[in-house]
């Protein structure tokens, strides 16, 4: 079996597991939440066993490096990070209902990864990517990317839950309290903060070793810092002036579409970090 | 008491408008949403380019407002000094009640807060308070950095302190940004980026600044012994890599292939795989042939250099060479650009590529120019940097990462255990504070009990 096809198999496994999430959350049955989180188990690994095996595979074609390097293993790697950073919420908080946003999030990305105008074949890397920092740079960036991506779902929770004392109906009003849902989504902005903050050093200092600048305001590191700016508003405002609950969640989805904007975004506007 | 003074109450003023964190907020969006011009419109491209594109009105406002330059405008320096200053006032007026916190005269405990506190648990015990107090000491105290037992009415009152310095963590998030930004000062007025073509073989002393400052001089030369690249056998680039030389007082001093990722790093200065490029290697031989005798004529020719056209007609001049050129779709590769400057009328400029010697006569003018026995050699294109500010930035690096692991995921927190006998049992109660009632303390307290049950 070749990594493509691992990775085909996992889109489907993550669609599953997203209809079970769904269903666990409409009809309120645990059980298939429980088999919606074994199934997301099954496809984080499976993911991680075809991002290794994509790597040996690399390497038998004599262009050895970490599937890292283009706009396909991008995607492939953070559906995997989207998977384990919400395993990881889900165990650590005993939070079920995050698979209902993070799954299908997860799925899109790997769908996104397998329409034909992404090219999914392994490419050498051209000498600016050859370089260790690539994955530590890379992996921060995502797994402060997935955080960001989980909080943005909580947050449309948030949004989408009626507010008020009526009396609730509807499955939206199954949405967990909101303060559940605040605290989750300042939770994973910490996290995705964190990460981002590691993420655009690592780049930094790579750059400072390629180049001989650490910032050079290229549109990529532009948008990563305005990402940056924007989290870290949403902080100091929680913080320092107790803002909560609505204007956070919004806050948190403005950030999100920054996010968005830095990873596919910017490949529309000229610069060194426009995948081929 | 004594009015305050004018200047004071300006003073007084400017400080609490600096400490406000709603200005912190304003400047941090504003930073984030006037970052975004300069990734829509391309920066410091050619000022003609900008005309052209956006008009004479456009190109005037977006001037004045150096837009084309954004990133160093007034305006958004202006911006990030407000921060700083932000940030500098913020964490003075902040730090001196933080420092009461971690450093005070007499820790307190007051047991009525713990009452109070949500997250707080209770359990009874089968032993006698004396005995459930001993048999929590020594756990709770290899776990709480300050620990103490004080007696209360019917039993005991346990308290536990640790992480009161994780307080300091948002503060070293703040001086990372002034780190930073005093790094990025030092850069730009000590520092220097700048650039320098090498033919292979030749060495330069001095190199060029962008923005057509003056080229600055190098206290030592950079000789490049070798350049070569490789493809992959898809055609994508491989490997660039430069053989150097640095020379010192005639000797050289260090000898170091560069790559992309590895540069040559001399006595602060960083020398850097940029960019490559061809060149003719030796002088050229310009044939002129005249189409209406049929005869000859060969010239020496050096790039830059006027030459007399046969037969008092002009001067001519070699003036550039692409090693790649586009003509009607098709690359000529190893193309001259030349200029022809006839005895009358205007000059005309013609291109000449080596490989098709019979190119020139589609001009239909009245000699055919060909020029042959171009040997060619690669240059390489160095990018050569001085940053001193890097290690300050790099330090803001090391405190913001640090810092923002301490602030988010460390914090301050308090907790107590009652122990007391009420109706022949031992009742006992465990509750937590921390900084800004963190849900984490919640959890702190869940595990707590847990471990203590089952001590007890």
């Amino acid at each position: 079996m070749t990594s493509s096809e691992i990775f085909s198999i996992i889109t489907f496994i993550y669609g599953l597991a997203t209809l079970l999430y769904v269903f666990s959350w409409i009809f309120k049955k645990a059980l298939p939440g429980k088999i919606a989180t074994a199934v997301t188990a099954g496809g984080a690994m499976g993911n991680l066993a075809g991002i290794i095996l994509r790597w040996i595979e690399s390497y038998q074609m004599g262009i050895g490096h970490a599937p890292l390097s283009n706009l396909y293993e991008s995607l492939i790697f953070f559906a995997m990070t989207i998977a384990l950073t919400h395993l990881f919420i889900e165990y650590r908080y005993k939070l079920r209902f995050v698979g209902v946003v993070a799954s299908p999030i997860a799925f899109l990305v790997m769908a996104y990864a397998s329409l034909p105008k992404v090219n999914d074949a392994i490419q050498p890397l051209i000498p600016a990517l050859q370089s260790n920092w690539l994955i530590a740079h890379v992996m921060t960036c995502f797994v402060g990317y997935s955080a960001f991506a989980i909080a943005f779902g909580v947050s449309i929770m948030f949004l989408l839950k009626p507010s008020g004392n009526g009396p609730q109906s509807g499955i939206v009003s199954r949405f967990p309290d909101f303060d559940i849902l605040d605290d989750l989504t300042h939770q994973m902005v910490m996290f995705g903060f964190l990460f981002l903050s590691i993420g655009i050093i690592t780049g930094a200092v790579w750059a400072n070793q390629a180049w001989g600048r650490y910032w050079g305001w290229d549109p990529k590191e532009t948008w990563s810092l305005i990402t940056w700016l924007i989290y870290a508003t949403l902080l100091h405002a929680r913080l320092m002036r107790d803002w909560k609950g609505k204007k956070i969640a919004v806050l948190s989805c403005v950030g999100f579409f920054a996010v968005i904007f830095t990873y596919f975004g910017v490949n529309l506007l000229p610069g060194l970090h426009s995948y081929q | 008491m004594a009015k305050p003074s004018n200047s004071d109450y300006f003073t007084h003023r400017m400080w609490t408008f600096f400490a406000s964190v709603k200005l912190s907020v304003v400047i941090l969006l504003s930073l984030a949403v006037t970052s975004i011009i300069g990734t829509v419109i391309p920066q410091n491209e050619n000022l003609m380019l900008y005309h052209q594109k956006f008009g004479d009105m456009l190109f005037k406002i977006f001037n004045t407002l150096d837009i084309f330059d954004m990133y160093h405008s007034w305006w958004f320096r202006f911006l990030l000094c407000m921060l700083t200053v932000n940030i500098i006032v913020c964490s003075i007026n902040r730090l001196s009640s933080t420092w009461k916190i971690i450093f005070p005269k007499k820790p307190s405990f007051n047991i009525n807060r713990f009452r109070k506190a949500k997250n707080h648990q209770e359990w009874s015990a089968a032993n006698s308070p004396e005995v459930v107090k001993n048999a929590y000491t020594p756990w709770l105290s290899k776990r709480w950095a300050m620990f103490k037992v004080e007696s209360s009415e019917n039993g005991y009152l346990l308290f536990g302190e640790k992480g009161r310095w994780t307080r300091l963590g948002v503060y070293a998030v703040h001086l990372s940004i002034i780190l930073m930004v005093a790094g990025g000062l030092v850069g730009s007025i000590f520092g220097f980026n700048g650039f320098v073509n090498i033919p292979e073989g030749e060495s330069v002393d001095s190199i060029f600044l962008r923005n057509n400052q003056p080229e600055i001089k190098l206290d030592f030369e950079i000789k490049c012994d070798d350049f070569n690249f490789s493809l992959y056998e898809s055609g994508m680039p491989k490997e660039y890599r430069s053989s150097l030389s640095i020379i010192k007082n005639n000797q050289t001093v260090v000898q170091k292939d560069i790559l992309v990722n590895d540069p040559l790093r001399f006595e602060g200065i960083n020398i850097f795989q940029s960019s490559y490029g061809k060149m003719p290697a030796t002088d050229l031989t310009v044939t002129f042939t005249e189409k209406a005798s049929g005869l000859i004529y060969k010239k020496e020719a050096t790039m830059g250099t006027p030459i007399e056209m046969p037969g008092n007609s002009g001067t001519f001049i070699v003036e550039d060479f692409r090693p790649n050129f586009s003509f009607r779709g098709v690359n000529l590769s190893n193309t001259f650009l030349c200029k022809m400057i006839p005895g009358q009328g205007d000059p005309e400029h013609i291109i000449i590529p080596a490989d098709f010697p019979r190119f020139d006569m589609m001009r239909q003018g009245d000699f055919v120019i060909s020029i042959s026995n171009a040997d060619f050699k690669y240059y390489t294109g160095l990018q050569v940097t001085k940053d001193p500010g890097v290690p300050l930035v790099y330090a803001g690096f090391l405190f913001m990462i640090i810092g923002c692991y301490v602030t988010f995921f460390m914090f301050h927190q308090k907790i107590c255990i009652e122990i007391s006998a009420a109706d022949g049992k031992t009742s006992v109660m465990a509750a937590g504070i921390s900084g800004r009632n963190r849900p984490g303390m919640n959890a702190v307290i869940r595990r707590l009990s847990n471990q203590l049950k089952k001590l007890s």
